[in-house]
């Protein structure tokens, strides 16, 4: 078995790039040339002879007791290997990111719409498909638990988990709860101290990370009862460590490796069809590929959570912010995955990047029989950022201030202590990246002379030719935490080898950093170059043989496993050094590789790196642990809970056809502080991409769900941004560097999700004098005709 | 059923092909051209996108067995012989148009069809030619500095010959 | 499953009497997401792509006789002059990609209240007809008669489309889409406009905003007894506000949208009304250009 070849593994060989670029250069992705090939193979490339295929029997119910499962008619099928249910799982029934509280396959109940009750695996997708609806499930349809009101009310409506599953992270439906009082909290008293105030309630509609790349792998079973899985994920070692319990294995018999990514955004956080795959490959003992369909990979994977937010801030007659009131209710759905991090983040950060002296916060997320929820971009601060920044505009309404100017009046900056008591001890340039967004250009005002239809709201649907069409510019900014907070060590590894290759120094960086398409193997092979002074740099297949990287996710791989290969490059440095010292008695203390020589500042070239290498390679393995945080206090959400901020301001530029309700984005300009750019063309993308994202939560994005029932899993209905929605996006990078981070770096990819989507509301509001409390902005809005 | 057809210029044969498959499952997983994208399969997001007799189409919404005796030509046959990258396709990796690069395969059979059509469009006429090819990473603007790459150095290759 | 593919015709007719509940597929571009989503299993798959003469387009002068698998790429390219409606109406089908396989027989194929096409071939005129071809002959379909349910056309068992007959334009026409983006998108609510000074006549088509697409009669009376009883034919003077105005209400009037996942009842019916108004005005305007230039 596991001398057979898998086709479709070029890329997850090791991959060669000769150049010169060290950090803050922009050299080229060493994985470009295969994507643009069609030849770097992902996931759903891979192809292993014999190899069966995969799907999954799902729900249609939200709710529902399951009285009998049938599978005879299915295994019955010809071509059909296996069907699997919760019976034929070995080993643990349950698993899940932070909490073990979802079943591998369904037991006795189902509690959302497309969980997982059986599994088939077949020659062909077609006979799989076939064999599937062949499977007979006896339902007890139950009401479903939906609302807010009805999942805090469960003696009426009942339980989505029974209370005495609970772990002692939840009460009723709350899956978990934070709450937060700083200053005086907010009382009478406070309430008084404000001249101004402002309240609101706002709503967040149910995003969906839409990655291009379908879930998918491939499991093939290994000659020692294991199982080896080539698969997309954002983290290999925490997919292994729910896996292997379910498996029943050791976790050394669960190997996996990274397969080409498409894309991730927190979608493949939590897992999906891994242990589907594994459980059937290890049932059949053949290879088994699972390639989810755009539909399923709607019912695959946990969205962002859907907020209902109240708001109160107040403020002194000349723009100081006195208190902030809030309280945010996330969906969690039917269960836990990343709630508890997506509360932790909503609470801490829930009130903006702002002085506010008394603040009082209340987070939970809630059970539901709604669709799971979990990390996506930005988690729970995009929900926030759209509450206090529509506050923020509120209240310069109410105040008669510049809107950018009440901001930057409140702006926190290096020193300032947030509400969770934690001192912000970088940079924070809030009023600076306002300052600059404001002063960039504007874009010339629409040419009604000239009129292209394909630039105006509705474009080729040709909607209108200039009738209706009114322009508003918003501005918003936003904060978000960086790596994973409440004293989660979220390590990473790295192992540096250095050899002589072909005549050359060869830097070799093994991790088990996830790909997804940011970029981290670019910036590894930078750092590599700038640390060992070095052209050639191998990045070896990311999998379960070298320690743990953490999540591609939080914007903290640059951070966290950039830094590992930052320490493991320098100890392989000094390593080298030493051994020169030994052998040669340098006495200087001022050497450096660069240029493939060991050089001293003083005394010049001592020798190429190739002659002090020799046959010798030089291998270092480090940990990188970014500095504790402690969790934050249960009711007074008080603690050094965050690693670092990151912050992103953003202009929008909309015209509206207020007649019709249909918005076109003209200009989209974002400022963000990154630290320090290690790749400022990969940077920009980052900014660029995110900024699309919340675009498209702005005035498209929502998975619509009735009643527990998904209304559109697919990408005719849940639409995201087409290159006709995605305008010009400006970017200006400060790089103001963070004392304690690597080269000074700032986490980069989320910032522009959590700010750019209320500036468009802001500039919709603007132009259309609506009031929108609730994202995304839909013509009914616009139109009242909801 | 047996379906035989021409790819990137190569007779290529499939047998035991189920009458409701695609010719992209076809070009994915019986003759080895995985370079296509299996994104939606709904026509939506372009990444599966191939010439088929020197048309653009999403081959996930062709059926297989309407390309009996055709010609098809997929990204893998963008590059020329020798491996050496094609135009359009440097200018999406030198203008950092590829992130997760599974939009990039389609992206780069439409922007090809766009060139030769059309060797300098304005942005307007890239936003509309490439309107049907979706990318969630980059936010289409490197995609854009890529196709005035591309149309830049077709223009200038014009302008040597 | 069974894949049939007919080299001509006459076996393409041949195969649908024979096989009544063979699926044809041209583009695809409807049948494939089918397919793909397992949604529908025909008996047998039909595939017109090897009849050459479905891909082609005549003119006397006076009607289009349109091939029905010539693609929409095709009618804005070549055929914009002609039938200026069904050529905008195309150019908001899908994508580029789409637009090079799909066609007008597929969308009355189809006959799904959200295809492009119907609105401006309702607005092209009551002559606009079907041609339902079977082995028991040629039968003419008035565009009139032929969406009789929700997905449902008025074929036989045993016919195929093979072209639609289409009045060359005599006066503006204008098709216009609501969408929640820019581009790619199914019909949230759609109306096709046009004018025929020929016979002094209006034509109107709403798509996605009733079982079926359908024309808003009482509109289209309207403004014909205004535009003949003001002599605005002749004069080519401005409609007014009031007159725009109650064109719109009353195609409004004419639809009976529901609420679904893509737009409510009251915004389709509200959106109606302001693309009526708006279209009105655009080919309004155009006429006038037109005759003064002839004067």
């Amino acid at each position: 078995m596991t001398t057979r070849t898998i086709q479709g593994q070029k890329n997850l060989q090791k991959i060669n790039q000769a150049s010169k670029d060290g950090i803050g250069g922009s050299p080229l992705r060493p994985d470009g040339t295969l994507k643009v090939k069609g030849e770097f193979a992902y996931s759903s490339d891979l192809w292993h002879e014999d190899m069966l295929w995969g799907t999954a029997l799902r729900s249609p119910h939200p709710r529902a007791n399951i009285l009998s499962v049938d599978v005879s008619e299915a295994l019955a099928v010809p071509g059909v290997y296996a069907v699997l249910t919760h019976e034929d799982v070995p080993g643990e029934k349950y698993y899940g990111l932070e909490i073990a509280d979802q079943p591998a396959l369904a037991i006795d109940k189902v509690r959302y719409h497309g969980e997982a009750i059986a599994l088939v695996a077949a020659d062909h997708p077609e006979t799989a498909r076939r064999a599937v609806k062949k499977i007979k499930v006896e339902y007890e349809v139950l009401t479903p638990i939906t609302t807010e009101e009805q999942c805090l009310d469960p003696e009426t409506h009942g339980y989505v988990h029974e209370p005495h599953e609970y772990r002692s992270h939840a009460y009723g439906n709350v899956c978990h709860e934070q709450r937060l009082v700083s200053g005086l909290g907010v009382t009478d008293e406070v309430r008084a101290l404000a001249d101004v105030v402002v309240s609101g309630e706002y709503e967040v509609g149910m995003q969906d990370q839409a990655f291009l790349g379908p879930e998918s792998g491939l499991a093939v079973p290994a000659e020692d009862g294991g199982v080896d899985l080539y698969v997309a994920t954002q983290w290999l070692h925490v997919d292994r460590q729910q896996m292997a319990p379910v498996l029943d294995l050791p976790l050394e018999k669960v190997r996996l490796t990274l397969a080409g990514v498409g894309g991730a955004f927190g979608g493949r956080e939590d897992l999906s069809m891994q242990i589907h795959a594994c459980l059937l490959a290890l049932r059949t003992g053949k290879p088994v590929k699972i390639v989810y369909a755009r539909d399923e990979s709607f019912f695959g994977h946990v969205h962002r959570h859907p907020a209902r937010m109240r708001y109160e801030h107040g403020a002194t007659r000349d723009g100081k912010l006195v208190f902030a009131d809030c309280r945010i209710v996330l969906d969690g759905g039917a269960y836990a995955s990343a709630s508890p991090a997506v509360v932790g983040n909503a609470a801490s950060l829930g009130h903006g990047p702002y002085v506010i002296p008394n603040v009082r916060m209340h987070a939970i997320a809630l059970y539901s029989n709604n669709p799971s929820c979990g990390a996506m971009r930005g988690f729970g601060a995009v929900q926030a950022a759209f509450g206090y920044e529509s506050q923020m505009d509120r209240l310069a309404e109410a105040l008669g201030m510049d809107p950018v100017e009440l901001r930057q009046l409140n702006a926190v900056t290096q020193g300032d202590r947030m509400p969770t008591g934690q001192e912000i001890d970088a940079p924070a340039p809030v009023a600076e990246l306002l300052q600059r967004v404001k002063d960039m250009p504007l874009p010339p005002p629409l040419d009604l002379e000239h009129l292209d239809v394909r630039t105006l709201p509705g474009a080729l649907s040709n909607t209108s030719h200039g009738e209706g069409i009114v322009r508003g510019v918003g501005y918003s900014v936003g904060i978000k935490n960086v790596g994973f907070s409440e004293g989660f060590d979220d390590y990473s590894t790295a192992r540096v080898r250095l050899e002589v290759i072909g005549g050359e120094p060869v830097a070799m960086v093994h991790t088990a950093m996830a790909e997804v398409g940011q970029g981290g193997v670019t910036v590894h092979a930078q750092i590599a170059r700038t640390e060992l002074g070095v052209e050639q740099v191998t990045i070896h297949p990311a999998n379960t043989e070298v320690g743990s990287a953490g999540s591609t996710s939080a914007s903290r791989q640059t951070y966290m496993t950039g830094g590992a290969v930052k320490l493991a490059a320098e100890a392989v440095r000094h390593e080298l050094l030493e051994r020169g010292r030994h052998r040669y008695g340098w006495t200087q203390d001022d050497l450096a590789l660069v240029g493939g020589k060991v050089v001293s500042a003083s005394a010049g070239v001592l020798i190429p790196i190739v002659d002090l290498l020799g046959e010798d390679a030089v291998e270092q393995t480090r940990e990188h642990h970014h500095r504790p945080t402690v969790p934050f206090d249960k009711e007074t959400g008080q603690g050094f809970g965050h690693v670092q901020y990151t912050f992103c301001a953003n202009r929008a530029v909309v015209d509206v056809d207020v007649e019709l309700g249909l918005v076109k984005v003209v200009e989209l300009t974002a400022v963000q502080d990154v630290g320090k750019a290690l790749n400022p063309l990969s940077v920009v993308g980052q900014i660029q991409g995110g900024c699309t994202q919340a675009l498209g939560l702005a005035v498209m994005e929502e998975i619509v769900v009735e009643d527990g029932k998904v209304r559109n899993a697919s990408f005719t209905d849940y639409l995201i941004p087409t290159i006709l929605d995605t305008p010009p996006i400006p970017v200006q990078i400060l790089e103001l560097p963070d004392p304690h981070a690597p080269y000074g770096l700032r986490g980069v990819g989320e910032a522009p999700t959590v700010s750019a989507t209320p500036s468009i509301v802001a500039a919709i509001r603007q132009a259309t004098g609506k009031a929108l409390n609730r994202i995304p902005v839909r013509p009914e809005h616009l139109t009242d005709t909801l | 059923m047996r379906v035989t057809f021409s790819a990137n210029g190569k007779p290529v044969e499939a047998d035991d092909v189920w009458e409701g498959e695609s010719l992209l499952y076809v070009l994915r997983e019986r003759v080895g051209l995985p370079g296509s994208k299996n994104a939606c399969e709904q026509g939506e997001c372009g990444s599966c996108t191939v010439y088929l007799d020197g048309v653009p189409v999403c081959s996930c919404l062709v059926a297989a067995g309407q390309v009996q005796g055709r010609e098809v030509r997929t990204v893998e046959g963008l590059a020329g012989e020798d491996g050496e990258l094609g135009l359009v396709q440097q200018a999406f990796v030198d203008a950092g148009a590829v992130q997760c690069g599974f939009c990039t395969p389609g992206l780069l059979v439409q922007t090809d069809a766009l060139l030769a059509a059309d060797p300098q469009p304005s942005d307007t006429d890239i936003r509309e030619a490439l309107s049907g090819n979706l990318c969630r990473c980059t936010g289409y603007e490197k995609i854009m500095d890529a196709v005035r790459l591309a149309s830049a150095r077709t223009c200038a290759r014009g302008a040597e010959k | 499953m069974e894949f049939l593919r007919p080299a001509t015709w006459d076996e393409a007719l041949a195969a649908k009497a024979e096989h009544p509940t063979a699926l044809p597929i041209s583009g695809g571009t409807d049948v494939m997401v089918e397919m793909n989503f397992d949604v529908h299993r025909p008996s047998a798959i039909l595939d017109l792509n090897r009849i050459t003469e479905l891909t082609e387009w005549s003119s006397d002068g006076d009607v289009v006789r349109l091939g029905a698998a010539v693609p929409y790429a095709r009618i804005i390219e070549e055929l914009s002059g002609p039938l200026p409606g069904l050529a905008l109406a195309a150019h908001t089908v899908g994508s580029p990609q789409i637009r090079n396989r799909g066609s007008v027989g597929g969308n009355l194929g189809a006959a799904s209240p959200a295809g492009d096409s119907h609105p401006a071939l309702l607005a092209a005129g009551r002559g606009v007809s079907v041609e339902a071809h079977s082995v028991r002959g040629v039968r003419l379909v008035p565009i009139d008669e032929f969406y009789v349910g929700v997905k449902r056309n008025s074929l036989e068992p045993d016919e195929l489309i093979g072209a639609v007959r289409i009045p060359v334009a005599d006066g503006p026409q204008q098709f216009s889409k609501i969408g929640t983006r820019n581009a790619m998108v199914i019909a949230v609510c759609a109306f096709g406009f046009a004018l025929h000074p020929k016979d002094g006549t209006v034509g109107t088509g709403i798509g996605s905003a009733a079982p079926t697409p359908r024309r808003a009669v009482e509109a289209e009376e309207y403004l014909r007894g205004v535009l003949a009883e003001r002599g605005l034919w002749e004069s080519g003077e401005l409609l007014g506000p009031e007159v725009v105005q109650r064109f719109g209400e009353l195609v409004k009037a004419a639809a009976s949208p529901i609420d679904d996942v893509r737009g409510t009842a009251d915004y389709r019916r509200h959106a109606l009304a302001v693309m009526a108004r708006r279209t009105l005005t655009w080919c309004w305007n155009d006429y006038r250009k037109q005759i003064r230039s002839a004067a």
